[in-house]
């Protein structure tokens, strides 16, 4: 085997299903995850559709339930959690770092089947789907008669999974940065993994052993959360947003590493403020253990925990607006080209600051009683997670599409698709906000008329959003065998995976590079730069 | 392959790494049943005082005696093979894997008392947690077990030396920390008041 031969040479299914190359395994998460994106995509079109009218129409209150929760539980669990963590941070992580694989590659291999054994456990609960919500609370998770059991028990899985792979991310980016990679030399999108890891790591279990209890609950009659035995359904509510709240970090973190690689890049200048990046990275994942308390300000919680809990809330935008701040600057002055991943980063900051800002609404208890599970609250949290999170990862694979294809995508469709996703994403979600304001309650299968002009509206949106990711993964698919030839850095990047071929040997490098400075020396050409 | 190449250098490192960051792991999931315990415990005082005088403390404590035991054998497993002392290292695991056995023939046994004078997990919140958190933690000793017995087998095949050593190392690790777990477990659920 020639050291050059490209990760990709060998053919047929057991080379990719017994496969222990990191690369192989971050793109069997990516097609995973993405299937998912899609399938739980076409749910939310069948809601919104549902939604087009006001009173009873297609599918029955019941059916709507089932759908939402399906809708919520896999975009979270099976797209949104994993997509970016696993797939381009399992095949990218390596290369940034200058390293030939993660440190633990079996490990990383058992993580991607003790996924997909979650994924197949929970397929077998879709015999009696669940309509709880994702959030599963009590009592009515412990009562019904869907197959919560089984999805719990799949999702337990999916966790161990997740937590195996922050594993391996932490030992590998401290054990095997090549020779001069000092932590300050580090690719950013390596800290915003870092910090996501440890999310992963230490709130995961968390989860675990919530789902347990609830199995527990449900097969054995313990009442930690039946107040009929003395238990507190409110105690469970902690613990699943102990987990969810500091998941949402998860989600966004990698994402947010992913913004400070493109921004630099494409305004061919040096990050700005590379420490403050990194530092808010990790003090966004410390804080974000802080603030689960602000998904239950109207759940019975003392005020003096309320306050505190809104305090914290408050604490943990700092950093992220830190981030945004940097990257604005970044662009100050530069030399910007507007190529489709540059495209999608600027989205990620305009949708994020209108998502994270709406957070501080919620965020705020006064406002919060007023809005509290309203479609305020869906507006917020798709501004940040499809908004901030989807764009980030868009971002992310229209940047390094050519590295792991070693085709370059058709720029006129990205972009085509680009108009289409924008425009279609804030006519979907834009009126949600009006509707929350004015009092429309979420996860309701029917809602009275007078908010009908903007629903309508927004089902029209998700059509044009639905039409965009389709021209998109045409793009993607079909560049696969037609699009140009990559060379091995067409975007004049500086990170390490940009200097191997594309797509990148099986070994990664030939030789385990020498770093001598940090990776964003950009803008040499015109003598601005940070000079080190 | 790349894999390999990497064993020879940072594998112990990363190894012991990868270890403190799973135990890490397992400290939050077993936090979130003594978090439940402390809450209702504050809520319940009497009830759960009340409740754990049905329990076997001579049995629990003699469990206790097993474990910490169990965790000195490892020890010696371990410290053995660090200087090449092959057949000790085998001779530590074997007694370890057995204690663990003889931990979960009690566990049985107290269980098995408990259902007779009908205890079950449904009983109330004490014995929920109780049953909860012997059980996960049994879960915990089992999967020890069966590492253990991967070792023994490993280690008949002569894979072991004092240069390396890092398997037996981690399981240590492991096997420490469920120890440790129990070491809570018994006073809070045996010696209340």
């Amino acid at each position: 085997m020639s050291q050059t031969e490209s990760y990709l040479a060998h053919k047929g299914f057991k080379s990719w299903a017994l496969t222990m190359d990191h690369k192989r395994i971050g793109v069997m998460y990516l097609v995973t995850t993405h299937l998912f994106f899609l399938i739980g995509g076409f749910l939310a079109l069948l809601l919104r559709l549902k939604l087009l009218s006001p009173g009873p129409a297609l599918f029955s209150a019941h059916t709507y339930d089932v759908l939402f929760t399906m809708h919520g539980a896999m975009m979270i669990f099976l797209f949104i959690i994993p997509a970016i963590p696993s797939s381009l941070g399992n095949f990218f992580i390596p290369l940034l770092i200058g390293a030939r694989d993660v440190a633990f590659p079996k490990l990383n291999l058992f993580s991607y089947y003790l996924f997909v054994s979650g994924i197949l456990v929970i397929l077998i609960s879709l015999v009696q789907p669940i309509d709880t919500g994702w959030t599963f609370y009590t009592p009515f998770s412990a009562e019904n008669s869907a197959a919560v059991t089984t999805v719990s028990f799949g999702l337990f899985l999916v966790g161990m999974s997740s937590i195996l792979t922050g594993l391996n991310f932490i030992v590998t980016i401290h054990t095997l940065r090549a020779p001069g990679m000092t932590w300050y030399r580090l690719p950013l999108f390596i800290w915003g993994m870092y910090g996501t890891s440890v999310i992963q790591v230490l709130s995961t279990p968390v989860i675990g052993i919530t789902f347990l209890l609830l199995v527990a609950e449900r097969l054995f009659g313990v009442g930690f959360f039946d107040p009929a035995k003395g238990g507190d359904p409110l105690l469970f509510q902690h613990f699943f947003w102990f987990y969810s709240h500091p998941v949402v970090y998860v989600m966004i973190l990698p994402a947010m590493g992913i913004i400070s690689e493109v921004i630099p890049c494409f305004a061919r200048k040096p990050i700005f403020g590379y420490k403050a990046i990194a530092y808010s990275a990790l003090a966004i994942a410390f804080i974000s253990f802080l603030v689960w308390g602000h998904h239950m300000f109207v759940s019975g919680m003392s005020t003096t925990a309320g306050v505190i809990f809104s305090f914290l809330t408050f604490f943990v935008a700092v950093p992220t607006g830190m981030k945004i701040f940097n990257w604005i600057a970044t662009l100050y002055k530069g030399s910007i080209s507007l190529d489709s991943p540059m495209l999608w980063a600027l989205t990620f900051i305009f949708l994020f600051i209108i998502g994270g800002l709406t957070g501080l609404f919620l965020g705020s208890l006064a406002t919060d009683v007023h809005v509290h599970d309203t479609y305020f609250l869906v507006a917020h949290f798709h501004y940040t997670m499809m908004g901030g999170t989807v764009m980030g990862l868009f971002s992310g694979l229209h940047y390094w599409y050519p590295k792991i294809t070693g085709r370059m995508l058709d720029e006129r469709w990205a972009k085509h698709a680009w108009w289409m996703i924008v425009v279609g994403f804030n006519v979907t979600f834009f009126p949600m906000f009006i509707l929350g304001m004015q009092g429309m309650p979420r996860r309701y299968a029917e809602y009275p008329a007078k908010y009908h002009s903007l629903n309508v509206l927004a089902t029209v949106g998700s059509w044009l959003l639905a039409v965009g990711i389709v021209i998109m993964f045409a793009n993607f698919i079909r560049s696969l065998n037609r699009g140009a030839i990559a060379p091995a850095n067409p975007w004049e990047a500086l990170t390490l995976e940009w200097q191997v071929p594309s797509p990148p040997p099986e070994e990664n490098f030939e030789v385990i590079p020498t770093v001598t400075d940090w990776p964003y020396s950009y803008g040499k050409e015109t003598g601005d730069t940070r000079g080190k | 392959m790349a894999s390999k190449e990497k064993a020879g250098k940072g594998a112990p490192v990363a190894a012991r790494l990868g270890i403190w960051t799973f135990l890490a792991t397992e400290l939050l999931l077993f936090g979130g049943l003594f978090t439940a315990y402390t809450v209702f415990r504050i809520t319940y005082p009497d009830l759960f005082h009340q409740e754990h005088l049905k329990l076997n403390r001579l049995l629990g404590a003699l469990n206790t005696v097993v474990l910490l035991t169990s965790s000195l054998s490892m020890a010696v497993a371990i410290a053995a093979i660090r200087q090449g002392k092959k057949r000790l290292m085998q001779a530590g695991i074997v007694l370890t894997l057995v204690l663990a056995a003889a931990f979960l023939a009690i566990k049985y046994m107290e269980w098995t008392e408990d259902f007779a004078r009908g205890l079950y997990p449904g009983s109330n919140l004490f014995f929920g947690l109780y049953f909860v958190m012997t059980g996960l933690h049994g879960l915990h000793v089992i999967f020890g077990m069966c590492v253990m017995l991967y070792l023994v087998v490993q280690g008949q095949r002569n894979r072991f030396s004092a240069d390396y050593h890092t398997p037996v190392e981690i399981t240590g690790l492991y096997w420490h920390f469920v120890d440790l777990v129990w070491i809570y477990l018994f006073p809070l659920l045996y010696l209340i008041g």
